[in-house]
């Protein structure tokens, strides 16, 4: 198919066509440069919808695939190769859909230089959407290193009063993981002749240790970006500097780079490195999620605290895809979804209330349900699907990660012990503790300052930002059969190889 | 599977509905509530209560019609990976529409009530508008509970479990502003959902390992297949089982999750009737006996369960006797006697179990509403004082030097059986139902556990007959202390009757609570027989064990001696107006301990929430900041790379950064100035050393 009509170069570049239009506006008309911005992301979205319109759920394989030969060095091709399958078109979903909620949630809160931000907005959706579809190592790494710089920027020009440092760590950390994975993939083009992933996962024949290798090469960068505990200290400065919008972004799609490259590269293409490494990454999960939420409860700012519970939740995730089974690996994936809405939605609330009170010190707050009962309900909905609810999103992902890993858990499986999911599912408890104690100290409690004596319910444009995610809390809660019907094909023949691998016993 | 073979069709199709009714209702008053009257907004919270005990009556008939044969309605698909496959579908066999009646019965009611009571309660607390939500959340935990009972799976059962927990939190925490420090509501919420969610790890742990060992959740299955089970590994029967149990002692309120029962009380008192004492904290038995399949395979773990039961009866009895708080009072009561029913299921008696939930329900929703209506009657009582006092000099002055009037301490009644008709004489029924006299509901149920208890675990039998004697004392001293005697205050001397839209409801559980134990009857049996369709199913024998007089004797006589000394203490001699519990100089340090529930949730502080909030601090301030974040990047990350720089002499200054910064456009070179200003080189330093790093390495792999 021709390059430029391509549904997956469309759902990719699209967002270009905005930047381009965006440069012919002066930068004093703010509003058209926001419309702008919000039209070009819908259409993005409306075109991953016809994107998935053309997927089909019941084919594991790769599908929509274009490739094109791109660059040659010697004798290594670098080629222009994007596909979709079951574990990516949810998170591409996503991301589209967190785009223009995140545009919308601007509206009145970037004044300064509406023209940059939207620019940088769109360019990293183009890198976000290209990580996700890119079938070509060093494609896949462009894009990579891509997404890096428009949210350096994002955190830097428009974030809070520490901003550079914030930023710089962010874009330093980063690429100090992606390094290591960089040099991975040089040796795999190098030594396997090609860097088209689809190829080297059928090839495999790389030997057990240099697999262990080149799994902590690429699980570097990809574990700082998780972030796995320890490797997270990035992450609640890049929060909390960020601006609201860029949060969302950064929690709901930016830290699933790091878990969608777990799945896609490490999974697959090590997977016997991957059973060894599979107890060691589940007690860094492990770690994680009890770690995070203990962190989190102890935090003054509402924003540090929902920063923090991502280092729990993404714990969850990376625990269940290295159960390595599929209630596990699904589980994982559905989580990826379900934290981009619910941590999403958070940072947005949040960022509702910095709006108003310039603070972000929960001991500013208490009692804020009486005045504004609107954000109260729908900051309710939110905690109680972030904190696992039974009937809203969080639980089916929860749920099922834990019953993955403590299946995994039996002796001789891959986690061969119950204690992984046994202390994971502490963490269920200990989100009750951070939750709860976010709410009572925002909602709950008399209305003792006077500055919230007036504080405005959420407005229209404040709702509509919400609706979407809401309305996805309840459907996957209640009826997540459609999206792991989606994945399902997919994931079965990832963990197909590892099914024998336990019954095999492998080291 | 045995489901299978009745044909669904006909009234069981309309099972949903028992959950959608009342979800209907909650969407309607919160769309359109807001415009409406309040007692519109009650009547169709009310409304949708009923009509679902119809639809549960319904379905009762139905399934009487066709000799209790179970059916499962399947609705929709739920969670579907690899092997696990679990449904929304509802179970409809006689113990789920036993709980349905219960639920929507008592739930009904409570409603009704509810209406009278809150319309008051909202002008006391000062937020009239705040009527409506109260009705969307009570609507919101009918669904919940018909969720968990009726839902053919673990996994269901676990969603109205987590569901009617969060109806709890937010029904406890309904006046979030209100209590100690205009905190303590929220924080009595926060301690319930936190301690409940404790138990929940017991259920998820539970159904982990049903599922691995059984390969599905779905009731028949499991139960279907547990006899084999236990027949190869029965350890794992025994570890779902106790991991079930953890899960009980949260929502059931037993030892040792059983502390954040008695803090619920600061929820509005039909909250307290509803949810606290005759449904939901029931849910753990209703657990036990639908795990009934499994927990009889396992003897070690019934014993287990028998004992925490048993245990708890009669700690929470003893704890009982001490509280001057009329709602603390039952509800610790409401602790003892969940007590009894685990007790019972624990042992295998599960008719008994269920027949005293269901007697239970009638009797302590009877005495909490009526308390609550006490408490009014206080609340006017005082209202009228206060007016009175209006006209004395400077009455604002006086009032704040007291402390706050609290209408629920028991110290300031007294008397109030005269000003109170209809209220004395319900709670009169209530109570001697709840003390176990004969011919009252409370009295035959109980027998019945003690009767199994003689029988089968003479320890248990012994704590619940002690527990039993305790509670007739306590219901005695609150009898007397709250309704005989002379007024201790002057609200006492004014209070006033409820309206007929809570005595009503009062008449009616009153009648229920007398002639409950007509259920099942020494002899007839009836409620065993009608549950002996659910348990026989899966080949349970359920022998009826004959009337015991010695048993009956015993316990009715200690009943007896009970009262009989809460009027030695507390009748012979009313108590004078801040004149000190009698009990103190009899029982000394003892009296202490009950009064301070020998000091449990300061032990549960000291040991784990007070650690906890220290460790959480620690880790986040010093190990997370302060180390990782703060020293170890700024000294070992940032520090070794400068000396690294240093070393090396670098001097670049290629301007990265800046470059990509100008070719966006115009607006950034400001932003890279700033940058420049600050970081004086810092960022490109790192980049280009990291990025010619990349180079030389590359290079040397592409030329070597």
């Amino acid at each position: 198919m021709n390059f430029f009509l391509h549904p997956l170069t469309m759902v990719t570049f699209s967002p270009l066509i905005g930047v381009l239009v965006l440069l012919f506006i002066n930068r004093e008309q703010k509003n058209a440069i926001r419309w702008v911005a919000l039209t070009t992301s819908l259409v993005t979205f409306g075109i991953s919808l016809w994107v998935f319109a053309q997927f089909d759920a019941s084919n594991p394989d790769l599908q929509l695939v274009i490739r094109l030969p791109w660059i040659q060095v010697s004798s290594w091709l670098i080629e222009y190769h994007m596909a979709v399958d079951g574990l990516s078109i949810l998170l591409i979903l996503l991301t589209t859909l967190l785009t223009p909620i995140s545009i919308l949630s601007t509206w009145t809160a970037i004044e300064e230089r509406v023209k940059d931000f939207m620019i940088f907005f769109l360019l990293l959706e183009v890198g976000m959407v290209g990580v996700f579809l890119s079938q070509d190592l060093f494609l896949f790494y462009i894009f990579w290193e891509f997404t890096l710089v428009p949210m350096y920027f994002l955190i830097g020009i428009w974030g809070g009063p520490n901003r550079i440092y914030a930023a710089i760590k962010f874009f330093l950390y980063t690429m100090a993981g992606s390094i290591l994975m960089l040099l991975a993939i040089l040796w795999l083009g190098i030594q396997q002749g090609t860097f088209n992933v689809p190829d080297l996962v059928a090839m495999g024949g790389i030997p057990a240790d240099i697999q262990l290798w080149l799994f902590i090469a690429f699980a570097a960068a990809f574990a700082i970006k998780v972030p796995m505990w320890p490797l997270h200290s990035w992450l609640p400065d890049a929060h909390v500097e960020a601006p609201t919008a860029g949060s969302v972004i950064l929690a709901g799609v930016l830290l699933k780079l790091g878990t969608y490259g777990f799945l896609r590269f490490n999974i697959p293409l090590f997977p016997d490195a991957a059973v060894r490494a599979a107890p060691v990454i589940a007690v860094l999960a492990v770690i994680g999620i009890l770690y995070g939420a203990m962190v989190s409860f102890a935090q003054k700012d509402v924003k540090k605290l929902v920063a923090y519970s991502s280092v729990s939740h993404l714990g969850f995730v990376m625990l269940g895809l290295f159960a390595l089974n599929s209630q596990g690996v699904q589980g994982a994936i559905l989580q990826m979804v379900n934290h981009g809405l619910s941590t999403g939605a958070l940072f947005l609330l949040v960022g509702m209330i910095y709006e108003r009170r310039h603070t972000r010190d929960m001991d500013a707050f208490g009692g804020l349900w009486k005045v504004m009962p609107v954000y109260g309900l729908i900051t309710l909905i939110v905690s109680l699907s972030s904190m696992g609810l039974p009937g809203l999103n969080g639980f089916v992902g929860e749920f099922t990660i834990l019953l993955g890993a403590w299946g995994a858990g039996n002796p001789g499986g891959i986690l061969g012990s119950y204690w992984f999911a046994g202390l994971a599912a502490l963490g269920v408890i200990l989100a009750a503790i951070y939750i709860l104690y976010m709410f009572q100290k925002l909602f709950l409690g008399p209305l003792t300052k006077d500055e919230n004596r007036n504080l405005k319910d959420l407005n229209w444009r404040e709702v509509v930002t919400l609706v979407p995610l809401l309305v996805l809390i309840f459907w996957i809660g209640l009826y997540p059969a459609p999206f792991f019907g989606v994945m399902a094909p997919a994931v079965e023949k990832v963990v197909a190889v590892f099914q024998t691998v336990a019954v095999a016993g492998l080291p | 599977m045995l489901s299978e073979t009745a044909t669904v069709g006909g009234i069981f199709s309309l099972a949903p509905l028992v959950v959608f009714i009342p979800l209907a209702g909650m969407i309607f008053n919160m769309l359109f509530g807001g415009r409406l009257s309040q007692k519109l907004v009650g009547g169709i919270a009310s409304a949708a209560s009923g009509l679902t005990f119809v639809i549960a009556v319904l379905l009762g008939v139905a399934l009487y019609n066709q000799h209790g044969e179970p059916v499962v309605v399947p609705f929709l698909e739920w969670i579907h990976i690899g092997a696990f496959q679990v449904d929304w579908a509802f179970r409809v066999d006689t113990l789920s529409v036993t709980m349905m009646l219960v639920v929507a019965g008592v739930g009904t009611l409570i409603h009704v009530y509810s209406v009278g009571y809150m319309h008051e309660d909202v002008i006391h607390q000062g937020d009239p508008s705040r009527f409506r939500r109260f009705f969307v959340f009570m609507n919101l935990f009918i669904a919940m509970m018909m969720i968990l009972v009726i839902g053919d799976s673990y996994l269901m059962l676990f969603v109205g479990w987590e569901g009617v927990g969060l109806c709890s939190y937010l029904l406890i925490g309904f006046w979030y502003e209100k209590g100690e420090n205009g905190i303590g509501n929220a924080i009595a919420g926060n301690k319930a959902f936190i301690v409940n969610r404790i138990g929940d790890v017991g259920m998820l742990l539970a159904m982990f390992t049903l599922f691995w060992v059984f390969g599905t959740l779905t009731f028949d299955e499991v139960f279907e297949l547990a006899p084999e089970i236990a027949a190869t590994t029965p350890a794992y029967i025994g570890l779902i089982t106790l991991f079930m149990l953890v899960g009980v002692t949260g929502k059931s309120a037993q030892i040792p999750l059983y502390v954040w029962l008695p803090d619920a009380m600061a929820g509005p008192t039909p909250v307290s009737a509803l949810i606290h004492a005759a449904t939901m904290v029931t849910a753990g038995v209703y657990l036990i006996a639908r795990s009934a399949p499994l927990y009889t395979l396992v003897p070690e773990s019934q014993n287990v369960v028998a004992l925490v039961g048993g245990l708890t009866a009669f700690f929470a009895a003893t704890i009982a006797v001490g509280q001057n708080d009329i709602k603390k009072v039952l509800a610790y009561s409401t602790v003892s006697q969940l007590g009894f029913m685990v007790a019972a299921v624990g042992m295998g008696a599960f008719v008994a179990g269920m027949f005293h939930l269901v007697s239970h329900a009638f009797f302590k929703a009877l005495l909490f509403l009526a308390s609550g209506s006490v408490i009014q009657g206080m609340e006017r009582g005082h209202h009228l004082e206060h007016h009175a006092h209006e006209h004395d000099l400077k009455p604002r002055k006086k009032k704040s030097k007291e402390p706050p009037f609290d209408p629920q301490d028991m110290r300031n009644m007294g008397g109030l059986a005269g000003r109170m008709r209809t209220t004395y004489w319900v709670y009169i029924v209530g109570a001697l139902a709840l003390a176990g006299i004969p011919p009252l509901s409370g009295f035959f149920s109980k027998d019945e556990i003690l009767l199994e208890a003689s029988h089968l675990n003479t320890t248990v039998y012994i704590l619940l007959t002690i527990a039993a004697f305790f509670t007739a004392f306590y219901m005695g001293r609150q009898v007397w202390m709250v309704f005989l005697g002379q007024p201790r205050s002057a609200a006492a001397e004014k209070a006033e009757e409820s309206p007929a839209v809570m005595t009503l409801p009062l008449i009616i559980l009153a009648v229920l609570a007398f002639f409950g134990g007509l259920l099942n009857l020494p002899g007839p049996h009836t409620f065993g027989h009608w549950l002996e369709y659910t348990f026989e199913a899966f080949h349970l024998e359920m022998e009826t064990l004959p009337f015991s007089l010695p048993v009956a004797l015993i316990s009715t006589l200690l009943a007896v001696v009970g009262i009989l000394l809460a009027w030695m203490f507390y009748g012979r001699q009313p108590l004078e107006k801040g004149q000190e519990d009698p009990l103190r100089g009899i029982l000394g340090w003892i009296f202490t301990g009950m009064q301070r529930k020998w000091w449990v949730d300061e032990i549960y502080h000291f040991l784990f929430v007070n650690p906890y909030i220290q460790l959480s601090h620690v880790f986040a301030e010093y190990v997370d900041w302060r180390f990782w974040h703060d020293w170890f990047h700024e000294v070992v990350l940032a520090g070794s790379f400068n000396q690294f720089a240093r070393f090396l002499n670098f001097r670049i200054d290629a301007g990265i950064i800046d470059r990509i910064a100008n070719g966006l456009g115009n607006g950034t070179q400001q932003i890279a100035g700033q940058m420049r200003q600050i970081q004086t080189g810092y960022v490109r330093n790192y980049a280009l050393s990291l990025f010619l790093g990349v180079v030389l390495i590359v290079g040397y792999i592409l030329l070597r």
